[in-house]
């Protein structure tokens, strides 16, 4: 596997020239310990059968493929939607957390740590430490938990502990920043679990892995619904990029168009230009000097000034592109899909489906297909949109 | 130009911290963030006058994520202020001190600046040498190679939770000094001394003749002199910047120095 495209990364952690492992000398020997062990696990076929079987019998895995009939007709297009929104607790982050407490498990390791942003990622933290009798602390940017105060109550049930991030911008930056903190004092008996395809190796590659089944199960999905062919586009939204890169990674072999779409308020490829922060090698919002930016979005889950290395290489080297979407065309796109299909997508995703409606026609030609991954859905943004749309008429 | 030449160039920190440690002395390397007062260089002449061996500069970055609170705040700070890396080296090589500077500071803004740039421009202002907490021995070799070549000593971290074997492979790469993290956990105050700080001194001496200096986690003149037991000497940052922090100045981190100097100089006679 190793050298072919989303595969492995070389041996210092670097897709192409992103990646890499720039983390304090005290974390170095447990990112070391954490690669050996997932390497070591992922090559076990008893661990990839439990992670399947947790994902299938409590996660609820397979979710479907659901094509869009009536917005498929009003777009002229084909439009598929990866239902991540049907898994537990309601996105994508399951895949991650259930393959990482395993692994923590693995370890000896007795609590996971986390940062969240939108506070997805830390509702499944909380829910697989639920499951396996681990404790959990949340990091979670101040400015955040008012932002998406339910589910603070939500890691609150699952008895997490949510602890607010008051210092820099307080928001999903500094939580990473606090929860690396945290993970350095107490290394010992903590797994960090990261929450996005990003921060040192071997995080870029062990979330990829563990989201890949996105993309796998899609690829078979997509081949029954078009007549054993691939989509021509895939697209997929971007904050980290853990769910693009899973769905990627199912077809990056293919001919289909990868697409990542990035909040303009918080877009690294688009804005940003290479760095280091988070242990990491990649795009980054950043001044002259080399000051990190704070990203701005009507998403919490995508206001990271930073992308995945993985993603920076796929631009890099031209297999993927990154395209912005706005604030405006989102809350446009996201009642779209509630009306004229009956689901209502989290804001995240929403991005991706406000560039293929911005797109359908024109680049994307009439009659083409497009899977589109619906990261997760939209319980939690609903009062937020509710008041979003009252402040006045984006439409 | 041979090999060793740029070593040989590198090796003003080291000439002079070994020379203070050979004559018997206790090492104590007090950290200032730049930008944090308009009279920051005040407090670096200020301290030197109360007897650092030499000063750790800190270049304030946005998300310093081996720095506890005193150390962010103080960043911040100094950011706010409108420090920039540029301006500091720029200040730095007006000021006249008798010991060796060494800047601290983070990965991306030396990246951002340019390896070869960023080494330059410490070495024209006179400073000795850079710690980059976030650059391991892995990530090292390209700005090693250029700080190498412009003279400027790049000091490496070892950890407690550091392998003997990657301890050594460490300690040979690093230049003026070893700089031994005391503890597991990010720079700020403490109640006591870890008993991984004089483990590290301990497990460092084998390894090394450099010297070694044991800073997070050392706040009190009394811990200092605890480390020192094992140590060549140690580096205060916290308990500093957080009187500083609270309108310290020049006159109150001298006698803060002061105060850990005679400790010091109290266990080495």
């Amino acid at each position: 596997m190793s050298g072919s495209l989303m595969g492995s990364p070389d041996p210092g952690g670097r897709f192409g020239d992103f990646g890499g492992r720039f983390v304090p000398e005290s974390l170095v020997p447990a990112c070391q310990e954490l690669e050996a062990a997932f390497t070591e696990a992922w090559a076990h076929r008893a661990f990839r059968a439990e992670l399947r079987e947790v994902l299938h019998h409590y996660g609820g895995r397979p979710t479907p493929v659901t094509e869009c009939h009536r917005l498929s007709e009003q777009l002229g297009i084909r439009l598929l939607l990866k239902r991540e929104d049907l898994a537990h607790t309601g996105s994508h982050k399951l895949n991650n957390v259930i393959g990482q407490a395993l692994l923590a498990r693995r370890m000896g390791k007795s609590r996971l740590v986390a940062e969240t942003g939108a506070g997805q990622h830390g509702v499944a933290a909380a829910t697989a430490a639920a499951l396996f009798g681990m404790e959990c602390v949340v990091f979670m940017g101040e400015i955040d938990t008012v932002r998406q105060a339910l589910n603070v109550f939500r890691m609150e049930l699952l008895g997490a502990r949510v602890q607010p991030v008051a210092s820099g911008s307080r928001t999903l930056k500094d939580a990473v920043n606090e929860a690396l903190r945290y993970w350095v004092a107490e290394v010992d008996t903590t797994h960090y679990c990261i929450g996005s395809v990003m921060g040192p190796h071997p995080y870029p590659w062990i979330v990829r892995e563990l989201q890949r089944v996105v993309g796998e199960e899609a690829r078979g999905q997509c081949r029954e619904l078009l007549d054993g062919g691939d989509p021509d586009w895939v697209v997929a939204c971007v904050g980290g990029g853990s769910n693009a890169a899973g769905t990627f990674a199912g077809f990056v072999d293919t001919d289909s168009a990868l697409v990542g779409v990035e909040a303009a308020g918080g877009s690294a490829m688009g804005h940003g230009v290479p760095g280091v922060v988070h242990g990491m090698k990649s795009y980054l919002m950043q001044d002259e000097a080399g000051q990190i930016r704070e990203a701005e979005s009507i998403s919490a889950g995508l206001d990271y000034p930073g992308i995945g290395p993985e993603h920076a290489h796929l631009a890099t080297i031209g297999r993927a592109r990154y395209a912005q979407a706005g604030d405006d065309e989102v809350l446009e796109a996201f009642q779209l899909l509630s009306r004229t299909e009956g689901i209502i997508p989290a804001l995240e995703p929403a991005h991706a489906l406000a560039w293929v409606i911005r797109q359908a026609g024109t680049e994307i030609p009439r009659g083409a297909s497009v899977l589109l991954t619906l990261s997760g859905r939209g319980d939690k943004d609903v009062a937020q949109v509710r008041d979003l749309l009252s402040q006045g008429p984006p439409s | 130009m041979t090999p060793e030449a740029p070593a040989t160039v590198a090796g003003a920190l080291e000439l002079h911290l070994r020379a203070r440690r050979d004559a018997g002395h206790k090492l104590l390397v007090p950290y200032v963030t730049a930008g944090l007062r308009h009279d920051w260089l005040q407090v670096v002449q200020a301290v030197v006058a109360a007897g650092a061996d030499a000063v750790e500069i800190g270049i304030p970055f946005s998300d310093p994520m081996i720095d506890g609170p005193v150390i962010q705040a103080a960043s911040l700070e100094a950011l706010r202020r409108g420090t920039t890396p540029d301006g500091v080296v720029a200040e730095l090589s007006a000021v006249e001190v008798s010991v060796p500077l060494c800047v601290m500071t983070y990965y991306n803004l030396v990246f951002r600046a340019g390896h070869r740039r960023f080494a330059r421009s410490l070495a024209s202002s006179g400073v000795a040498g850079a710690i980059v907490p976030d650059l391991p021995l892995e990530e090292a070799v390209a700005w090693c190679a250029e700080a190498d070549e412009a003279g400027v000593a790049t000091v490496m971290l070892v950890a407690p939770s550091t392998s003997s074997p990657r301890a050594t492979l460490i300690c040979r790469r690093s230049r003026g000094f070893v700089y031994g993290v005391g503890r597991m956990g990010v720079t700020g105050e403490r109640q006591s001394l870890a008993r991984s700080a004089r483990d590290v001194a301990r497990r460092l001496r084998t390894v090394t003749d450099l010297p070694v200096c044991i800073g997070i986690g050392v706040s009190t003149a009394e811990q200092a002199a605890e480390v020192c037991t094992e140590a060549d000497g140690v580096v205060i940052g916290s308990a500093l910047v957080r009187r500083l922090l609270q309108g310290a100045g020049p006159d109150e981190a001298a006698e803060f120095v002061g105060g850990v100097r005679r400790r010091l100089d109290s266990l080495a006679g």
